[in-house]
């Protein structure tokens, strides 16, 4: 591949490797990384956004005043005039384009969002590190072939990381056809290359570390090696690739039903989907994009500040 | 008058939450025209920071205060408003550092690094400051000077970097120059060169040369008055050869004690100060080397020692010196290693007591 | 030079080969087989089958592949299912849209990015630094389209300072010559012409700036804190140098090395947003027409966008090396 793309795959190579790094004053590397954690204002306020929406995707869905899929209102429409009602205290964010309760839709939406979310960051999450892992585990501990397996699945890696992100997803989708299931696993493939060339960087470096060398001289053999000490070590740089990951999925999940590509079953209610349908009813009721919208923004932003925080908190040379 | 006078200078850094740290903790020092003054000390003790803070090139920081004066040719340097500062630095005070390669700008050609100098202070432009810069290197030892203002530092090898910052420092013949450690990233022959070519520029120029170092061998190849600095403080302060003759600071024969010596037998062990310099206590407490001392006496804890001044023009900083060969010990020191300091001792483990008792006065011809 | 250039070139050669095939195998393997990829959904089965023999689908794999690159090479996409006609020639002909878009949100990014970017660091921990910091944080997390959708209600459709959709005015019936509307407007020396099409960029192209601005002051701040600390900068400092030389020929240099490689990234990002930000400023580039093909299943187009997004990917990166080893001398190309 061409060497800038050598230059994106660097910065995830070198989270990988600060994370990785042991510290040297002997502290466990989280139990440091959580006290920096908890001193740091936009930490908390990731955590907080979280703790919310995990709890209104949690519970909220229980606690709802109408289903979301109940078309109730539907008689008070005037879609010719563009007219929705609008909050009032039946319908606290109103009513949708086609008469259902916008505010049950809203939280139901939420466990939706965290779902397309989690999923599809556990798809690329898998997936990446299985081949990551293999990579790193190949490529650390092997000897011809460790590294003949370490390039096929580095060079095929490399080529889906050259493309750009929603272009990869859009191929996919179109390749599955639209639904909730295609856009989770469109928006996981993307992070699949992340994934694995974060966990084989992190294990390669971990694997050059002094204490493998010593397990090595003790006799360990080579997979108790792989399992006991260097997978573990390698976690770290991966969860926090996974907040960010969670995040960007969010957002390349809205964009996907932008395109029509999303999930079409409209009886589920889905943050980005609502978003998407919205955009016709933008002049007559522009809080149906409008709460949708925040509410991806929101999210997205909790998820990016916890990330970015915990990879702060991670790297020794932002230390102070 | 001195060239540059440093009075009672302090640097500290405070931090919300964390304590207040005195990097350089009333530092006084003073440097003639045309001398060569030695600061020495382990890594740590401050002299990096006295160095920057007269420079005023610490970087800026919220908490950090500097407090005192450095007086030179009449003007205090810490009074100096940005503008007047940068126009002494480089012109009339010029710094080395001590990582050629980081020091220099990796993606601007030498001769730019050179010129710009020329420019900001001697007005030159064009030809006149290529040739100029050329004359430059020539004279720091840089063969085919014109074909090396168009290279890279990465080209360069190590000691010819050094030569161009040398080149760069000297471009105005300041007449204070301060290098700050700028051998240790050295080969050693590569050093011997370096300090030579100092030591000429000095010598032809009378440039004062304060010189920055952990390393007695330079010290005792190079420097007229060698001032030792300890946590903060100048502990010793002496000409170069009664300084190596008779070191009377505990610390300063502990350095001079903890050199290599050809002389010595293969039996015989190195004697390396014992604890490092994080074992200090807080001057205001008594004497920051205490704690790793071997002549520690019950006075040194408690309040700091006085600076005390001799008659022949040295002073060092304890209440229980080391003996000056020929006169017999004071009484204090019998009472060296015992009493009250112990807890202090405890703490760092130097306690054995082992190494307690006279110190032998290192004979000046076995510089290291 | 010269050699690094085609050096590199010949380097796209496996990395071209590898997108074709993978390429091919999408193509065989999207819904329908490729004879639905052609006729869209509408085909007889008796169109289908002569389809499939047309294309040798009849014939062994390998045969079938060599004959899709030669087409490849041939620069023969196919013909868009929708609009009927070559693939190439649409794209042809919208591409200067697009090309205009992207250009036009790149020197959005870099001209406020790297300035943002810079006077957060210098300002490190004040209230500026935060607001930048925060702000590039909000501006990663607003779905593109929608931002576009919020910037067209407030500055075109409430305060009318910018038109809503399209190019340019077709009243103004300016003259073309490339396609490119603003630069036809120079070269024909018809400035409105040329003022208008520029106004009609600037609210598609913050929109679609959004991102690349953001990672871009992200970059910068973090790239200048770096070298601020560096010793050089140390040195020119001690050389007495103004602040305004330290800071540009010694700050500023070293502290853009990193963010010219993350423009050659951003460009893949922006050619693709291009698709959902066209869309909201119905604005006829090639972006807009890929949402059309997305919602038409026209499947050629989309091939054919994948593979123009991944040269152009390529060759700015390529660009982007070049300037690269101009700007860094340790990295110089022979």
């Amino acid at each position: 591949m061409t060497s800038i793309t050598g230059k994106k795959r660097e910065k995830i190579d070198r989270l990988a490797e600060l994370a990785a790094r042991d510290d040297e004053r002997g502290v466990s590397l989280w139990r440091e990384a959580f006290r920096r954690l908890r001193r740091n204002p936009a930490a908390i306020v990731g955590a907080v956004i979280l703790a919310l929406f995990l709890l209104i995707a949690i519970v909220g869905p229980f606690l709802v005043p109408y289903p979301a899929d109940a078309q109730l209102w539907k008689g008070e429409i005037r879609d010719n005039i563009g007219y929705f009602p609008g909050p009032r205290a039946d319908n606290w964010f109103g009513v949708d384009h086609i008469g259902r309760d916008e505010f049950s839709r809203m939280i139901v939406g939420a466990r939706q969002t965290l779902l397309v979310g989690v999923v599809s960051t556990l798809i690329g999450l898998a997936v990446g590190s299985l081949i990551g892992g293999i990579a790193g585990a190949s490529a650390g501990l092997g000897g011809k072939w460790g590294r003949a397996v370490d390039n096929a699945l580095m060079r095929f890696v490399d080529m889906l990381l050259a493309m750009p992100s929603l272009l990869l997803a859009i191929s996919i989708a179109a390749l599955l056809g639209a639904g909730l299931t295609t856009v989770m696993i469109a928006v996981g493939v993307v992070s699949v290359p992340v994934f694995a060339r974060l966990l084989r960087g992190s294990m390669i470096s971990q694997a050059n570390s002094d204490y493998v060398l010593a397990a090595t001289s003790l006799g360990v053999r080579k997979p108790k090696i792989a399992l006991t000490h260097v997978v573990p070590n390698s976690l770290a740089p991966v969860i926090v690739q996974a907040t960010l990951t969670l995040a960007t999925a969010i957002i390349e999940a809205a964009a996907l039903s932008f395109l029509g590509l999303g999930n079409n079953d409209a009886s589920i209610p889905e943050w980005g989907v609502m978003l998407a349908d919205a955009q016709r009813y933008l002049d007559a009721a522009p809080r149906l994009a409008v709460l949708p919208a925040l509410a991806i923004i929101v999210t997205a932003l909790g998820f990016t500040l916890l990330g970015e925080a915990m990879r702060e908190a991670l790297d020794p040379k932002l230390r102070k | 008058m001195a060239l540059l006078e440093v009075d009672d200078l302090s640097v500290t850094f405070a931090r919300r939450g964390q304590r207040t740290v005195h990097a350089v903790d009333g530092v006084s020092f003073s440097v003639d025209a045309g001398e060569v003054v030695g600061l020495v000390g382990e890594s740590g003790c401050g002299k990096s920071v006295t160095s920057l803070a007269i420079m005023g090139l610490l970087p800026k920081q919220p908490g950090l205060r500097v407090g005192g004066k450095a007086v030179f040719d009449g003007t205090d340097l810490l009074q100096l408003d940005d503008r007047s500062r940068r126009d002494i630095r480089g012109r009339d005070v010029a710094m080395i550092f001590q990582d050629p390669l980081s020091s220099l700008n990796p993606v601007i050609p030498i001769g730019l690094q050179v010129t710009e100098v020329l420019t900001r202070h001697r007005g030159m432009k064009g030809e006149a400051a290529r040739k100029e810069a050329a004359a430059l290197l020539d004279r720091v030892g840089i063969p085919d000077p014109r074909r090396r203002l168009k290279e890279y530092p990465h080209q360069l090898s190590g000691g010819m970097r050094q030569r161009a910052l040398i080149a760069m420092a000297v471009a105005c013949r300041p007449r204070l120059l301060i290098a700050d450690e700028p051998t240790t990233a050295l080969d050693v022959t590569i050093q011997a060169q370096i300090l030579e070519l100092l030591k000429e520029l000095v010598r032809d120029s009378g440039t004062a040369l304060v010189m920055i170092t952990h390393d007695l061998g330079v010290v005792a190849g190079m420097c007229d008055t060698i001032n030792v600095l300890y946590a903060g403080r100048v502990v010793e302060t002496a000409r170069r050869r009664p300084l190596f003759r008779q070191p009377r600071h505990p610390y300063t024969v502990g350095l001079l004690g903890s050199v290599p010596r050809l002389d010595a037998g293969r039996g015989e062990r190195l004697n390396p100060i014992p604890g490092s310099v994080r074992d200090v206590l807080t001057w205001p407490d008594g004497c920051a080397f205490a704690p790793r001392c071997t002549r520690r006496v019950d006075e040194c804890v408690g309040e700091p020692p006085e600076l005390v001044l001799t008659h022949d023009g040295r002073s060092y900083r304890c209440v229980n010196p080391a003996p000056v060969p020929g006169t017999p010990p004071p009484q204090a020191t019998t009472t060296a290693s015992t009493g009250a300091a112990d807890d202090a001792a405890a703490s760092t483990g130097a306690a054995d007591g082992a190494t307690a008792g006279p110190v032998p006065a290192p004979r000046e011809e076995e510089k290291p | 030079m010269f050699r690094f250039i085609v050096r590199r070139l010949l380097q796209l050669i496996p990395t071209l080969f590898g997108l074709s095939l993978l390429l091919f195998i999408w193509l065989r393997r999207l819904p329908g087989g490729p004879e639905t990829a052609i006729l869209g959904e509408r085909g007889t089965p008796e169109m289908r089958a002569a389809i499939r023999r047309n294309l040798g689908l009849d014939e062994p794999i390998l045969i079938q592949y060599g004959r899709f690159v030669r087409r490849l090479i041939k620069l023969d996409l196919g013909t868009s299912t929708s609009t009927k006609r070559p693939v190439v020639t649409e794209f042809f002909e919208r591409f200067p849209g697009t090309v205009e878009l992207t250009v036009m949100a790149m020197i959005i990014a870099i001209g406020i990015g790297i300035p943002l970017g810079y006077l957060a660091a210098r300002r490190r921990g004040r209230l500026f630094d935060h607001l930048s910091v925060g702000g590039s944080l909000i501006g990663i997390c607003i779905p593109v389209f929608f931002l576009a959708y919020v910037l067209k209600a407030i500055f075109s459709e409430n305060l009318g300072w910018f038109p809503s959709s399209g190019r340019q005015d077709p009243t103004l019936g300016a003259t073309r010559i490339t396609n490119f509307f603003v630069l036809d407007g120079l070269l024909t020396r018809e400035w409105d012409a040329a003022a208008d099409a520029l106004w009609h960029l600037v609210l598609p192209g913050l929109a679609l700036a959004s991102i690349p601005l953001a990672i871009i002051v992200r970059i910068t701040r973090a790239s200048v804190l770096e070298v601020l600390n560096e010793d050089f900068v140390r040195t020119a400092e001690a050389k007495g140098l103004t602040e305004s030389t330290v800071r540009r020929r010694h700050v500023l240099r070293n502290a853009m090395l990193p963010v010219v490689t993350s423009i050659g990234l951003l460009t893949g990002g922006l050619l693709s947003g291009a698709v959902l930000t066209e869309t909201v400023f119905a604005f006829s580039g090639i972006g807009a027409f890929v949402a059309e093909a997305i919602s038409q299943r026209d499947y050629p187009v989309l091939m054919g966008f994948i593979l123009i997004i991944a040269v152009v990917y390529v060759l700015v990166n390529l660009l982007v090396d070049l300037s690269y080893s101009v700007i860094d001398p340790r990295v110089r190309v022979r």
